[in-house]
């Protein structure tokens, strides 16, 4: 059967692509890259959602019913305890909780789709932060799902919706950038030493023990609050849950050093990626 | 116009390779020396100019398909420069990037966006690809419930759908019968024709022979003969008879 080829749709620029050995990525080269292969971002992200929802017998349910199961155990087990401190105490513990567990998500399964999709990054030429971009953005379509969840288990337990609501666009926008810095490191590195990968994922439990997200800030006795101060993911989070929860717009420091935070983390998670970049080929 | 010049390329690796932090934490403080560099390309020069059908041989090991992803961008070299001019699109082994869960439809739209083609391009290009394929009752099938020689039409079917300026074909006469090698012959026939710059890597000397003008021999990873087919084939013969 012949194929009619469409030479007319070829470009007759020839564009001039240079690689010159020990030159990092350049920023401006990867954003151009990313952006022609917006297709296959795409596909990505369609592919991540589609077979994950496929392969469970429940599909889309099961992201809804993570977080209501959730939300049951630690509302039931909690509750008790902080329920006197923190009204609705659910709404306290999920609208911190969905973002920490797409940054918790987000990190793990970058390395995970970086080891997965390695044999593929030896075959075909596709601008290596990809796989990083797409689970992010596949993330952030979960935590879309995630917040509905949220926002419906509100409705019907009665938990007031507040018109700070609206700032919550920007607070999801920096917890994307800093996921994404922090992925980008950590698949770069996770690329040349496989460990890395269970090394962070055993120590995710515990940055969350020291986040307060399921209990309140205010139960963390005087002592130990510099641990608090010094957690990144503390500020991260909070500008998360305080339009959702507390129905205010997160406090000016709050919210200034999570942008800090957000775009610190985008630039050294760039830096160490496009210097190590080069090698990966060696370690797939 | 040159649409591919390697000028000095080097790629080495190191010999024994690290693969964890445990061992690096563990190696650093018991290791006293550097290990050494395996050199799977040692400076390597070539230019290959547009519309130019060459073919590269060598033994087993000789650094072939670490030529090609050089030159296809894929993997960056450890010294000298690559300089690739217009689109040049692998295709390295049939089949890569398939997903047994999608089906074999998904999967071409995949494919496809995985050698940069945008949706809509692989929507008007559909219907011929599948065609080709020969397998359209089973099109919207999971890919795992196919045989392996439905996945390898499908493959194939993908990978010559390719519209870029200049192709790199690794290997793709290794696998399938001789209808299949035929059907592989006729395609390049069309890429040429098309005015697309073909490099060819292949154990088999047949085909580069009726296909090719100029050959690349690669040995050690350094370039042993480039120069007329005839020529290059002959003297690779002789020494692997010798």
């Amino acid at each position: 059967m012949p194929l009619a080829y469409n030479l007319a749709r070829v470009s007759s620029a020839f564009l001039e692509r240079r690689t010159v050995a020990g030159q990092p990525l350049r920023w401006m080269g990867e954003v151009r890259d990313i952006r022609a292969h917006a297709s296959l971002l795409y596909e990505l992200v369609h592919r991540d959602l589609t077979v994950r929802y496929k392969r469970s017998v429940l599909g889309f349910l099961w992201t809804m019913l993570h977080p209501l199961l959730l939300m049951l155990i630690f509302v039931v087990v909690f509750s008790a305890i902080f329920q006197e401190r923190t009204p609705h105490y659910e709404t306290y513990f999920l609208s911190a909780y969905v973002a920490w567990n797409f940054f918790a998500q987000t990190t793990v399964n970058a390395m995970a789709s970086v080891a997965w999709n390695g044999p593929l990054m030896k075959r075909v030429r596709v601008p290596l932060s990809l796989f990083t971009v797409a689970t992010t953005v596949s993330g952030l379509v979960n935590l879309m799902l995630s917040l509905v969840v949220l926002f419906s288990i509100m409705a019907v337990v009665g938990a007031p919706f507040h018109a700070s609501l609206l700032f919550l666009p920007v607070s999801l926008l920096l917890l994307g950038i800093f996921t994404l810095g922090a992925s980008l490191a950590l698949t770069a590195v996770s690329i040349f030493f496989g460990d890395v990968r269970e090394m962070v994922q055993a120590g995710m439990p515990a940055i969350m023990y020291l986040t307060p997200i399921i209990y309140p800030i205010a139960i963390v006795p005087d002592r130990f609050r510099w641990l608090i101060k010094i957690n990144p993911m503390v500020y991260i989070v909070e500008i998360v849950r305080a339009p959702i929860y507390y129905g205010i717009l997160p406090a000016p420091l709050t919210l200034t050093i999570a942008t800090v935070l957000a775009f610190g983390s985008l630039a050294i998670g760039w830096m160490i990626f496009r210097h190590l970049a080069p090698r990966f080929h060696a370690h797939l | 116009m040159n649409v591919i010049e390697l000028q000095q390329v080097s790629v080495r690796y190191r010999e024994t390779k690290i693969r964890s932090l445990k061992e690096a934490v563990i190696r650093s403080v018991t290791a006293h020396q550097k290990s050494g560099f395996f050199y799977s390309l040692h400076d390597v020069s070539l230019t290959i100019r547009h519309g130019e059908i060459v073919g590269i041989v060598g033994p087993n090991g000789a650094g072939k398909s670490t030529l090609l992803r050089v030159a296809a961008g894929i993997i960056a070299p450890s010294e000298g420069a690559v300089v690739t001019r217009g689109t040049v699109a692998p295709v390295m082994e049939l089949g890569t990037g398939f997903d047994s869960e999608l089906s074999g439809r998904e999967n071409i739209y995949f494919n496809g966006a995985l050698l940069g083609f945008s949706r809509a391009y692989m929507r008007s290009r559909i219907d011929d690809i599948i065609a080709f394929s020969g397998i359209e009752p089973f099109i919207d099938a999971p890919l795992r419930t196919y045989s392996t020689g439905m996945v390898a039409r499908l493959a194939f079917a993908v990978a010559t759908a390719i519209d870029a300026e200049t192709i790199l074909l690794d290997e793709i006469f290794a696998v399938g019968d001789a209808a299949f090698r035929a059907q592989c012959q006729g395609r390049i026939e069309r890429f040429v024709n098309r005015g697309a710059t073909v490099v060819i890597v292949s154990h088999d000397l047949e085909p580069l022979e009726t296909l090719c003008s100029r050959a690349v021999w690669v040995s050690g990873g350094r370039i042993r003969g480039d120069g007329a087919v005839a020529q290059v084939l002959a003297d690779y013969r002789r020494s692997m008879a010798g």
